[in-house]
């Protein structure tokens, strides 16, 4: 029997808005699922049903209010419970196991494209040439022009940001990968190209968690859809 | 696993009837970058100041992972041994650089004294360690023999983070560093301290009112509020999902980037 990678159990979460007389808003609850090695699990239903919410908890990035969300490195005998863990575990966890494409790229001011998607490599040890000449392998295959490579992304393109959010995202082997919509910006021919690269990691048993709008993508790479509609917690409501 | 670099138990600072900081405990970890973040007058730098031996907090206890592993309470440091640990393995910059420069020495010689500090006595080797730390911070070899009152604000600021480094401390606390500079000079010197920061592996405590540089910056975040902690975390779960009131309107009062 295979163990999941991840694995999320009834989970909770709503949102307190302070600012707006203590508004209590729940968005997710009793999430359950699982993601195995290999297998591309997409969050699927209607927008506003709480699927970033859901990718952003199994990130660390939204507190969870109740429930656990297992986490295990392929190498690790015991999975970390992501949703009480401290945060420099959960920082360990980023470093070792899961990473996370946003949908929107955080450019660092004066940092270089090629530097930007090869700095998750130097930060794991590897020799600066040989990080970039990884990066330079994945722009070029998502069809980035060279001339980009020395510029910070800043002034790039929505669609040349989310190649190269793609590039730092995928150049690690991180066991567990989620993406949040890599491909809405990107035109038809490149969004075959980041089918193909996810196809290519979820056959080196990287088990993967997104969210695609994009329904021929999504046909491509989904294993399996899980409707976080039954999740919601407005469903009552 | 490691053990934190400093430790802060229930810190209380009053300055008489007026409370600096109140019942503040934290960890510091080798390595990390932890931002301390609230509004003027939130006890923020007061904190700072009680960590860095700087003041004398009125209650509580702050320790520190000497280089020989052992954890010392730094109010059992004698003042000798207080000041070579922060000449040493302790960096300071301050907001204003005149606070943490010798204005009227050479830009060289500022460097120079920290290495001296150490032990260092050759004068070429001292002179040659200068120059490549000048070089680290983007001032430019011929500016060495100048003094820091000839020097631009971004400049003084780059000499001051060149003169803390130079020892390679283990923790440097940083006042407001990129504080009253102008945006693109902010940004260059954003840069350069995170990629010192991250090529020395140095722990890093941070004040800032400034949302974008803990961002930029940090690992964790602690958010203060009239001399308390009200919020910790991983920074960028505490901007994307703040849970305290005050927290919510900090975030909420910067504009979206």
């Amino acid at each position: 029997m295979t163990v999941p990678l991840l694995s999320v159990r009834g989970v909770r979460k709503s949102f307190t808005m302070h600012l707006r007389g203590g508004v209590h808003l729940p968005v997710v609850d009793d999430a359950r699922f699982d993601v195995l090695s290999g297998e591309c699990v997409v969050l699927g239903g209607p927008s506003g049903v709480g699927k970033s919410s859901i990718l952003r908890m199994v990130y660390g990035n939204y507190a969870v209010d109740g429930g656990a969300i297992l986490v295990r490195h392929p190498d690790a005998s015991e999975p970390v419970d992501l949703a009480s863990a401290e945060p420099r575990a959960i920082i360990e966890l980023r470093r070792s196991t899961i990473g996370y494409v946003s949908q929107f790229l955080r450019a660092i001011p004066r940092v270089a494209a090629l530097d930007v998607v090869a700095a998750p490599l130097i930060e794991r040890g590897r020799p600066m040439a040989a990080a970039r000449d990884e990066a330079r392998r994945l722009l070029v295959q998502l069809n980035l022009p060279e001339t980009l490579f020395g510029l910070p992304p800043a002034t790039f393109s929505g669609g040349e940001k989310q190649r190269v959010n793609i590039a730092r995202g995928f150049i690690t082997d991180h066991p567990v990968l989620l993406l949040d919509e890599p491909t809405a910006s990107l035109d038809a021919y490149n969004r075959d190209v980041v089918s193909g690269m996810i196809e290519d990691k979820l056959a080196k048993g990287t088990a993967i968690l997104g969210i695609f709008h994009d329904e021929v993508v999504r046909e491509r790479v989904a294993t399996r859809i899980v409707d976080v509609s039954a999740f919601s917690a407005r469903r009552a409501a | 696993m490691t053990s934190p670099l400093l430790s802060v138990r229930d810190l209380t600072k009053r300055y008489g009837d007026r409370i600096g900081c109140k019942a503040v405990s934290l960890d510091v970890w080798p390595g990390e970058v932890l931002a301390i973040v609230g509004e003027s007058g939130s006890g923020k730098t007061t904190l700072l100041n009680c960590m860095a031996t700087r003041l004398e907090p009125t209650s509580g206890s702050v320790s520190y992972r000497m280089r020989d592993g052992a954890m010392r309470d730094l109010a059992s440091l004698g003042e000798a041994e207080r000041r070579l640990l922060m000449r040493t393995d302790w960096g300071f910059v301050h907001q204003h650089a005149a606070d943490g420069l010798r204005m009227r020495v050479s830009a060289g010689a500022n460097v120079g004294e920290r290495l001296m500090a150490v032990g260092e006595r050759h004068y070429g080797q001292i002179r040659d360690t200068a120059l490549d730390w000048l070089g680290r911070v983007e001032i430019a070899a011929d500016r060495i023999d100048d003094r820091p009152v000839a020097f631009s604000g971004g400049m003084r600021q780059r000499l001051q983070i060149a003169r803390n480094l130079v020892t390679a401390p283990r923790l440097v606390f940083m006042d407001e560093p990129t504080g009253g500079l102008d945006v693109s000079v902010q940004a260059r010197l954003l840069d350069l301290i995170r990629t010192l920061v991250a090529e020395m592996g140095l722990a890093v405590v941070i004040v800032t009112h400034d949302l974008a540089v803990a961002r930029l910056l940090s690992q964790r975040m602690i958010v203060m509020q009239r001399g308390r902690v009200i919020e910790t975390g991983l920074t960028d779960r505490v901007l994307d999902d703040p849970q305290h009131a005050y927290t919510q309107l900090l975030v909420a009062s910067i504009p979206e980037s």
